[in-house]
């Protein structure tokens, strides 16, 4: 079986069990939506504040809502076995990596498409510059589910995976934050040469780490 | 006939115990051995260590002719172990977890429908897993194994939780083994049971395997 077989068949497997358990829509877009609107509630009355802010608290809402995605991908190969199951399947490493970032990455689309419209509603924002606020959007996400996948696997095996994937995986994930919030701000403000850099930053971080990624996961998967 | 496992004074190691302390073991194509033994013996590591799980710390050892020292995944594909638990996913039903382990392994969706039908799950298709009783998900636990086509099956206390029109389907499953071209392993407290569908009986004394080879003759 070829490798994009292989990942569409693994990234199929967890994007149907999160539509039948419905965790990302009743509990991960949720979360993101309510921490949008305490972030609105807490620098309210100044408007102001919220339209220059509104990029990073974007980013910070993206990162912690993916902490909760990453948990859940990982938490459904915990019960019955699964994770044996996955290492019995006789599917190939890389394409266990890239089946099960695919997923979280395309949960993690389906937030950020709702947190920018609430962003746009609430925050008062107007996104002009679509381009390449869509494209530094992309290559963040991508970034983000690989290397929320790979300390997932990382921390897979042990009791304190919950609390132990966002300490290690926070601190790697800053140049995502930083990237992502200047690009979109670029973007915001109709600037859209000074996002490009911010765009070629993001894709590097995340082809680098998908191809860590890729390496990595078989023989960490063996040990968790 | 050749071999498909070979140990010889396998040793494997949980922590710094020694679960199989010097394991010399034959099965070739189309057996059907009964490992038996007390709890802690180390059967399941020995079923585990066959399936690559865990890894072989010292001796030699080759299953499906990979050698389990240097290479411990490339006999998974031609592999199945049903375990204590069912390696299925709760929110998918047992005809999508039985798809999801035969496409895994490179076979068709025909092997899962197959070995849906041959465990009687075929009532049970769109139910998902998490409503499966104990007994249920035993059944679906050997036909995730059965839908994977493999040449060397592992079975760890497969009778446990199984009413007697399960262990029928079950005894069907392991005695078809040979004319399948396949080999089986099987682990079980149930001797009776067993020893009625074994070719040959391996007794498991504290991780080695002391009584090797007590031919039973083919059934």
């Amino acid at each position: 079986m070829n490798l994009w077989r292989e990942v569409r068949l693994v990234a199929a497997k967890d994007l149907r069990i999160e539509a039948r358990s419905r965790v990302t829509v009743q509990q991960i877009i949720p979360f993101g939506l309510i921490v949008l609107l305490l972030f609105a509630f807490a620098l309210d009355p100044d408007r102001g504040i919220l339209r220059r802010v509104a990029p990073g608290l974007f980013w910070v809402t993206v990162l912690l809502a993916a902490l909760l995605a990453v948990s859940r991908s990982f938490a459904i190969e915990a019960d019955n076995g699964a994770r044996d199951g996955l290492r019995l399947s006789g599917l190939d490493g890389p394409a266990l990596f890239l089946g099960k970032a695919a997923a979280v990455a395309i949960e993690l689309l389906a937030l950020e498409v709702v947190l920018a419209a609430t962003v746009v509603v609430v925050y008062g924002i107007e996104l002009n510059t679509l381009v390449p606020l869509i494209l530094a959007t992309l290559a963040a996400t991508v970034g983000v589910a690989a290397t929320g996948t790979l300390y997932g696997v990382l921390a897979a095996g042990l009791r304190v995976r919950e609390t132990l994937v966002p300490v290690l995986l926070l601190p790697v994930v800053a140049p995502v934050l930083l990237g992502a919030t200047r690009a979109w701000e670029a973007a915001i403000d109709g600037i859209p040469s000074d996002a490009w850099p911010w765009v070629a930053l993001l894709t590097v971080f995340a082809i680098l780490f998908t191809a860590i990624g890729m390496l990595a996961f078989g023989p960490l998967l063996e040990e968790a | 006939m050749p071999a498909v496992v070979r140990l010889r004074s396998a040793v494997c190691l949980l922590g710094r115990f020694p679960a199989l302390a010097g394991v010399d073991l034959d099965a070739a194509s189309g057996e059907i051995v009964l490992l038996s033994g007390a709890n802690g013996a180390g059967k399941t590591t020995l079923l585990r260590l066959l399936a690559g799980l865990v890894p072989l710390y010292s001796g030699e050892g080759t299953v499906l002719g990979h050698d389990l020292a240097r290479d411990r995944r490339s006999a998974r594909r031609d592999l199945a172990l049903v375990g204590h638990e069912t390696f299925c996913y709760d929110d998918l039903t047992v005809r999508e977890n039985l798809w999801f382990a035969a496409r895994a392994a490179g076979r068709d969706t025909g092997a899962a429908d197959t070995a849906l039908e041959r465990l009687g799950l075929t009532r049970l298709a769109d139910v998902v897993h998490g409503r499966l009783s104990a007994g249920q998900r035993r059944r679906l636990a050997v036909a995730v194994a059965l839908s994977r086509d493999p040449r060397l099956l592992l079975l760890d206390e497969p009778h446990a939780g199984l009413d007697a029109d399960g262990r029928a389907v079950l005894d069907d499953v392991v005695r078809a083994a040979p004319a399948e071209h396949r080999t089986v392993l099987l682990a079980s407290h149930e001797l009776e049971h067993a020893r009625a569908v074994a070719t040959r009986e391996v007794v498991i004394t504290a991780g080695q395997a002391q009584l090797a080879s007590k031919d039973r003759g083919t059934l």
